[in-house]
């Protein structure tokens, strides 16, 4: 080893022991506990996870899993504007609008919509003095729906200022030659500039959909009752029973829905390196 | 006839965009509503009474809200030192020296941010409750330090790569010792980008609900855990204030990002 690995590896080592200290150590301790009962590997406690939560994973899977749809149709449809409208000011007030929400912390945005989302909250009021909605037809969205539009409303932003940076640095010739050969603004963002910007696309939902996937603030200040969302069972086990076998067991299965996004961008990366023919 | 085949199209625009303004900022104006409101129940649409009443109940200087502020800003000042303390000579390293697996250390530092966290803090609350660390501040430095990591190493190692390697050249024919134009030369071409790094930390900090719910609690009160507390208990005008102190540090990032983040290093980041 030479003299600059030794002290390359020297200068890494301490921030590195602290992410194996307090990551990999509590990893190995949740895998454990998840997996053993009574000094034996053991399933019960997947058993018993399944038998009381099997609700709640498909409906974390199922709020995740649309709320990233959701976040992917809005980030293309506000990026596909900001790129290929001709509309200066809508451009312009557009690229001042989206990013709000980009650096607020989702406890915040949980405690706007607990008020914004609910049956008398500002929404339902706002459409009411419109005369869109009759006060008879109000409902409060503070269940599932809440959970995903706090999401959406939350992420996109982040979705759409990677992908709007993908696509204004593609080559514009591209685009303007469809233009020119008058397909629609529409057909060139399909056809033309989304397959282009795709990884950065898969790359940043993946990440949305981990990030959604752990957060605890959100369901439980938008929506209190059943069904619920993993992260919040989990602090339920601990804080209620102290039963960390069954909240592990149901660590367990989230680590799982994560590995899932992680296979699909994997996945996805190696068979665009194939293509490319490295 | 351009003109009125335009005016469909430009009052569309102006509708969906409208429509766009009020998604985005609705919640928003809800929440400032709140902060403001002295009284607000059904069926009034708007605050009955307006007032500062509540404001001065946050601001009491020997009120809960000011010591979780202080709590707050002590803890995200010290987790701010100690991914300093360690992301600059990650950073260093992973920039200018050779290391063997350069790309997997990288990523073990994404880790803590890529798994589902709550399963993770569960079980750091149960190893720190051992070893006395929960309801401490320490505890809640060290958990918000791991997690910020990936920033703060990640842009140092960025901010390092982007400084010219020619400076330090010459700097060492004519003679400073390796040491010196590392802090001469190396660091202050690198700065811009640490603060960056160190803001992104600071605020990380400041926002973290989750680590703090499950090893700060019951002693270490910070805001986030204000602002549940009080919502949960139905004091909408706390839990609102609170949000708005939490708020406007991270839209005030938000406007001037770019400002701390030059392209040049933005560009160098996770690689």
């Amino acid at each position: 080893m030479s003299r600059s690995t030794a002290l390359g590896l020297l200068l890494v080592a301490p921030a590195l022991a602290l992410v194996a200290a307090l990551f990999l150590w509590p990893l190995g301790f949740s895998l454990i506990a998840a997996f053993t009962a009574g000094g034996e590997v053991s399933l019960a406690h997947f058993r018993k996870a399944f038998e009381l939560y099997s609700t709640d994973i498909v409906f974390t899977l199922l709020i995740v899993g649309l709320s990233t749809v959701l976040i992917a149709l809005v980030s293309i449809a506000v990026s596909g504007v900001l790129t290929l409208s001709e509309t200066g000011w809508l451009v312009a007030v557009l690229k001042q609008l989206y990013r709000w929400p980009l650096f607020i912390p989702f406890i915040v945005a949980g405690q706007c919509m607990r008020t914004f989302l609910a049956k008398n909250g500002l929404m339902n009021n706002t459409f009411v003095s419109l005369g869109v909605l009759d006060p008879s037809q109000t409902v409060s969205l503070l269940d599932w729906r809440g959970i995903v539009i706090t999401f959406v409303w939350k992420q996109a932003p982040f979705v759409i200022l990677m992908l709007a940076g993908a696509m204004a640095s593609l080559d514009r010739s591209t685009i303007e030659a469809a233009r020119n050969l008058g397909a629609s603004r529409l057909r060139s963002l399909i056809e033309i500039v989304l397959p282009q910007v795709g990884q950065t696309l898969l790359v940043a939902l993946v990440l949305s959909f981990v990030t959604m996937l752990s957060v605890l603030s959100v369901p439980m200040m938008v929506a209190g009752s059943q069904p619920t969302m993993l992260t919040v069972d989990m602090a339920f086990r601990i804080n209620a029973y102290g039963d960390y076998p069954t909240a592990n067991a149901l660590g367990v299965i989230s680590y799982a829905m994560t590995a899932v996004a992680a296979w699909i961008y994997l996945r996805h990366n190696l068979k665009q390196q194939r293509e490319a023919g490295l | 006839m351009t003109a009125a085949r335009n005016l469909p199209a430009a009052t569309l625009k102006i509708f969906g965009l409208g429509l766009f303004a009020f998604a985005i900022f609705g919640p928003l104006t809800n929440l400032l509503l709140w902060s403001v409101a002295e009284r607000w129940y059904t069926p009034f649409k708007l605050p009955v009474t307006y007032g500062t009443r509540y404001w001065e109940v946050v601001f009491r200087p020997t009120g809960d809200a000011m010591a979780a502020l202080g709590t707050s800003v002590w803890i995200a000042l010290l987790t701010v030192a100690v991914s300093l303390l360690l992301s600059i000579p990650a950073g260093y390293a992973l920039a200018r020296l050779k290391l063997p697996f350069r790309a997997l250390i990288l990523i073990v530092f994404l880790l803590p941010q890529a798994f589902p966290s709550v399963a993770i803090y569960i079980n750091v609350a149960r190893i720190f409750y051992t070893l006395g660390l929960t309801g401490t501040v320490s505890g809640v430095v060290l958990v918000h330090a791991a997690h910020g990591l990936v920033y703060s190493v990640w842009i140092a190692a960025a901010a390092f790569a982007a400084v010219d390697r020619d400076l330090e050249l010459a700097a060492r024919n004519i003679g400073a010792s390796p040491l010196r134009t590392f802090f001469t030369i190396t660091l202050p071409l690198a700065t811009p980008g640490i603060i960056a790094s160190a803001i992104f930390v600071f605020l990380e900090s400041l926002d973290e609900f989750t680590g703090t719910f499950f090893v700060g609690v019951p002693q270490v009160s910070t805001l986030p855990l204000l602002l549940y507390n009080a919502s949960m208990g139905g004091n909408y005008q706390i839990a609102s204030i609170t949000a708005l102190i939490l708020l406007v540090p991270s839209v005030l990032f938000m406007l001037f990002i770019e400002r701390f983040l030059r392209s040049d290093v933005l560009s160098k980041v996770g690689h």
